[in-house]
């Protein structure tokens, strides 16, 4: 069976040049970057070099911005914790937006128990946020505004720029969790005017279980692990050798393959969406058409729901993503959807596909030859589609 | 995630469509949760002679309803009263926890069918 897949927001693989690039650091070069004789030099070398292709990936001034972590959770945590509690003397008021990802909405919930004010801004039917309500809510309190560069769900891209301007001229720092982004689309911390930005290596092919977070010159935070004091104190513990040298490659390979390959994803990406919307009736695009990442598709059907597809797809070799309810642990559908004003029932219905390096224009006409005959089975089961719509499907 | 007689179920439904003339139907669920399903049922001679679903809902959700359809088939009404959320999720080889309770609805809906037969006038 043809294998699909088109999932790559929930993870990706690593690239052949990346696992080339780390395997040295397993067997043969694993000296404690902490030490002083030949091996510790080795690996402190390895790590500083990484670090200087992660600041180049996002425009950073300097490489010392860079701070390595376990991964993107636990930047996001990282940024938003350290920068609340380190500048709790100025105000104690945090804003955010109502479709980040867990790692930043779970944060804020801890953060609101540790008697921070939390701000949640309203997106509009595409997923931008508000930036009246941003103004709004700013206040000399607020010390810092955290909103992602782009949804990883609904693909949607955010005005971070302006953000920045009026984030700015209020005095708050600004964090933008950047996960779905980087390696898609050109980030430039300083011409955005980014103070902290999550980074995943996952999402730009490198491996799981390590990520970054740039911290803009200046910008002070207290570090969440205590320990040996590395990573500038800001993170302890001896570091994911083998990790960071990957994703050092895979940043590296990110940013001389980036834009030949956000054209290519983004031909098959509209050729997925408008395949869909036209072969199938009551179907919806969710997210912007066109302010959208260039590997996010995310589209709803009525009358059916989410798993039930991802089930009858999988079958076929092709797998994606739903923001129904009954693929959540927390059994309500996707907080993302419902923000951007979908009703309960019509998130149930949506399919999130995720493009990669690996897909090719074969395998969305793959989808789009299957999909059809699968929404029209299970609306054929469903006592809610209207009779009018299966004699004509 | 799921054992292999609910992918079977759900791969191949049993007793999948409508009765127009049902003499007892009953729904249960919702779509704002994620699951609702429809039982048909046709009876003679005090046994459920015909039955037939419709689902909107997850994979659990369209095997509960398949494999309710088919331990229903043929019993009396009072048989058919007796068979409960668990002897489905029994006979399907077990249900991820979290689908016991919110998409195993058919055996309810099952019972709202007969109880709506016998509103109607049906006999036991």
């Amino acid at each position: 069976m043809r294998r699909v897949y088109l999932d790559h927001a929930a993870g990706r693989p690593v690239d052949e040049r990346v696992l080339e690039a780390m395997l040295p650091y397993f067997t043969q070069k694993y000296g404690n970057p902490s030490t002083i004789h030949t091996p510790g030099n080795e690996a402190r070398e390895a790590i500083e070099e990484a670090r200087g292709k992660v600041a180049e990936l996002v425009g950073a001034a300097k490489k010392e911005e860079i701070i390595f972590t376990s991964g993107a959770t636990e930047s996001n945590n990282l940024a938003l914790k350290g920068a609340a509690l380190r500048n709790r003397d100025r105000g104690n008021h945090i804003i955010t937006s109502s479709i980040e990802h867990m790692s930043v909405i779970n944060t804020c919930k801890e953060l609101s128990k540790q008697g921070f004010e939390v701000t949640y801004l309203p997106v509009d039917r595409y997923g931008i946020v508000d930036l009246e309500a941003l103004k709004r809510e700013l206040t000399d309190r607020t010390i810092l505004v955290s909103i992602m560069y782009a949804n990883g769900e609904i693909g949607t891209i955010e005005p971070i720029k302006e953000i920045s301007e009026i984030v700015h001229e209020r005095g708050a720092l600004l964090h933008v969790d950047a996960v779905p982004a980087v390696g898609q689309v050109p980030i430039d911390v300083v011409a955005e005017g980014i103070d902290l930005l999550s980074i995943s290596s996952n999402d730009i092919y490198g491996p799981k279980g390590v990520g970054a977070l740039y911290l803009r010159s200046g910008v002070r935070i207290v570090p969440i692990i205590q320990g040996g004091g590395q990573e500038r104190g800001l993170r302890s513990g001896t570091e994911n050798l083998p990790g960071i040298v990957g994703m050092g490659k895979a940043a590296e390979i990110a940013k001389a393959e980036m834009e030949a390959e956000a054209r290519r994803l983004t031909r098959l990406r509209d050729r997925l969406i408008s395949g869909i919307l036209e072969k199938i009736p009551v179907s919806f695009l969710n997210g912007h058409p066109t302010k959208r990442l260039p590997n996010n598709v995310n589209v709803r059907f009525s009358y059916i729901e989410g798993e039930a597809l991802i089930l009858s797809l999988d079958m076929e070799g092709v797998a994606c993503s739903s923001g129904s309810a009954c693929t959540s642990k927390t059994l309500e559908p996707s907080h993302v959807l419902l923000a951007t004003g979908l009703k309960h029932e019509e998130a149930h219905g949506s399919l999130l596909f995720t493009l990669g390096k690996q897909n090719s224009e074969e395998d969305v006409d793959y989808v789009l030859n299957l999909l059809p005959g699968i929404v029209k089975r299970l609306r054929v089961m469903s006592p809610l589609t209207p009779k009018e719509l299966l004699d004509h499907v | 995630m799921y054992s292999e007689k609910v992918m079977d179920h759900f791969r191949n439904p049993r007793n999948m469509g409508e009765i127009p003339d049902a003499d007892g139907v009953g729904t249960v669920g919702n779509p704002v949760c994620g699951d609702m399903m429809t039982i048909y049922i046709k009876v003679k001679d005090n046994r459920i002679a015909d039955i037939k679903f419709k689902t909107f809902g997850c994979g659990a959700a369209i095997a509960t309803s398949s494999m309710t359809t088919e331990l229903a088939k043929g019993k009396t009404i009072d048989e058919a009263l007796k068979i409960t959320r668990d002897d489905v999720a029994k006979d399907l080889g077990g249900l991820p926890p979290v689908k016991m309770h919110c998409s195993n609805l058919a055996a309810d809906a099952l019972h709202a069918a007969i109880k709506d037969y016998l509103a109607k006038g049906g006999k036991k």
